[in-house]
């Protein structure tokens, strides 16, 4: 009936979740997504540094381009953005 | 004792360097527009060393390690709410003792030479977790402790902690014709840990996020325990809309809801927006301003609670007060 209990020392040495969470597309929550209007852009950053999902890239130079397929559309960038350069539209 | 050098944090290097490495990865499922997701960027960002992190209980916990993913690229482990700190003590006591028996001195793979970042939400840093960071700081781990404060235990749905402020409505202190949200005011956590003669103590709005970089690599490079107190807006326990985080980050400093100052060696500084509104007390905006954005304040705004109001004034005036002359002003 029993079985044999398994020592300590056969048990994984730890963290269970395995797959990097860039594999979950959380865009798809968004109703608005962010567009950004390149001639008004100032490329100060301030969208990169707020978005709480790491979704903007940005080389520092040009501009930040989002990541769609994570970006859950909250609208931080759009109403930190200094030069109102980024409109959420409805996807 | 905190180093001299000012590391003054280059956006467009983070940028770079975090397009590299990303260590907080996307695809966490903390909600739309929550204010802690910004602040464990900001955590990576101004890391020295690499880190090890270690995280309480709380909505980065259960958001960002949801199975089989894990938005983590750092070393991460998990802890219940009473005893993150003391793991946290526990890895920077491990890491001492193997330095020392020079074990992995030869192995490549092997790096110890890292910083312990402490992460734990309100209901884990003020009520559940407050003996264990004590403890820690009573033996003086190098650790930095990051409480992100989003002001109730959201994650299990918005139950009042010791964090919650006067007069908001959470689940279990309901607004109703009695009891009008909790009738208590936030608990001084600041004041508790300076009072541990910690050498680095601060509080940090990631809406001013220079000042806040500076403050976590100030906290990382402390001789000793390091505790900062991060505000974090959370839209879906505050009511507030998602698109506002930032705005009501800001809101807090300017109204001195939530001033910014750091503690070295129980020597008080006010930093950032708090110093001009100390230099030019016209600059201090009546809290209304923060309030009414917050759906968990909607109630102080009816006629009959302008009381209410008025309390939650006098006491942020008082805690001014009292900060003000702590730092000298």
């Amino acid at each position: 009936m029993s079985t044999p209990m398994v020592g300590w020392k056969d048990l994984p040495m730890a963290a269970i979740p395995f797959l990097s969470a860039r594999e979950y597309p959380t865009g798809e929550w968004a109703v608005f997504q962010p567009k950004i209007d390149e001639s008004k852009c100032v490329r100060c950053g301030l969208c990169w540094m707020y978005c709480p999902d790491s979704v903007y890239r940005w080389d520092g130079e040009g501009v930040p381009v989002p990541d769609l397929d994570h970006c859950k559309g909250c609208g931080i960038c759009a109403t930190e953005c200094p030069t109102k350069a980024i409109e959420m539209v409805r996807v | 004792m905190v180093a001299t050098a000012v590391w003054r944090p280059d956006i467009k290097e983070l940028a770079r360097v975090e397009g590299r490495e990303r260590p907080v990865e996307s695809g966490h499922r903390l909600c739309a527009g929550c204010g802690a997701g910004i602040i464990i960027r900001q955590i990576a960002m101004a890391a020295r060393k690499p880190l090890v992190w270690v995280n309480a209980t709380g909505c980065v916990e259960v958001a960002t390690t949801i199975f089989p993913y894990t938005s983590w690229n750092v070393p991460w482990a998990h802890n219940a709410f009473e005893n993150a700190a003391a793991v946290g003590s526990g890895v920077e006591a491990a890491r001492k003792k193997l330095a020392r028996s020079n074990r992995f001195s030869d192995d490549p793979d092997v790096e110890l030479d890292y910083d312990v970042i402490v992460l734990g939400g309100d209901g884990g840093t003020y009520d559940i977790g407050l003996q264990s960071i004590s403890g820690a700081f009573e033996r003086r781990h190098k650790i930095l402790y990051v409480l992100y404060d989003n002001e109730a235990y959201m994650n299990t749905g918005i139950q009042r902690s010791g964090g919650t402020p006067f007069g908001a409505r959470t689940t279990t202190t309901p607004v109703g014709k009695v009891i009008k949200g909790k009738p208590l005011f936030k608990k001084p956590i600041m004041d508790i840990m300076v009072a541990h003669g910690i050498p680095y103590a601060a509080t940090v709005s990631p809406a001013y996020w220079n000042d806040a970089l500076v403050k976590f690599r100030r906290g990382f490079e402390a001789d000793g325990p390091a505790f900062i107190h991060a505000f974090s807006t959370c839209p879906l326990g505050w009511g507030s809309a998602p698109e506002d985080t930032v705005k009501i980050m800001k809101l807090a400093v300017e109204t001195c809801v939530f001033p910014l100052y750091e503690v070295v060696d129980g020597e008080y500084r006010l930093t950032g927006p708090s110093v001009s509104i100390a230099k030019n007390p016209d600059r201090k905006k009546p809290v209304e301003e923060y309030l009414k954005l917050q759906g968990r304040f909607r109630h102080m705004f009816k006629p009959e609670n302008k009381w209410m109001i008025d309390k939650f004034q006098e006491w942020v005036d008082k805690q001014w007060e009292v900060l003000l002359k702590r730092a000298g002003y």
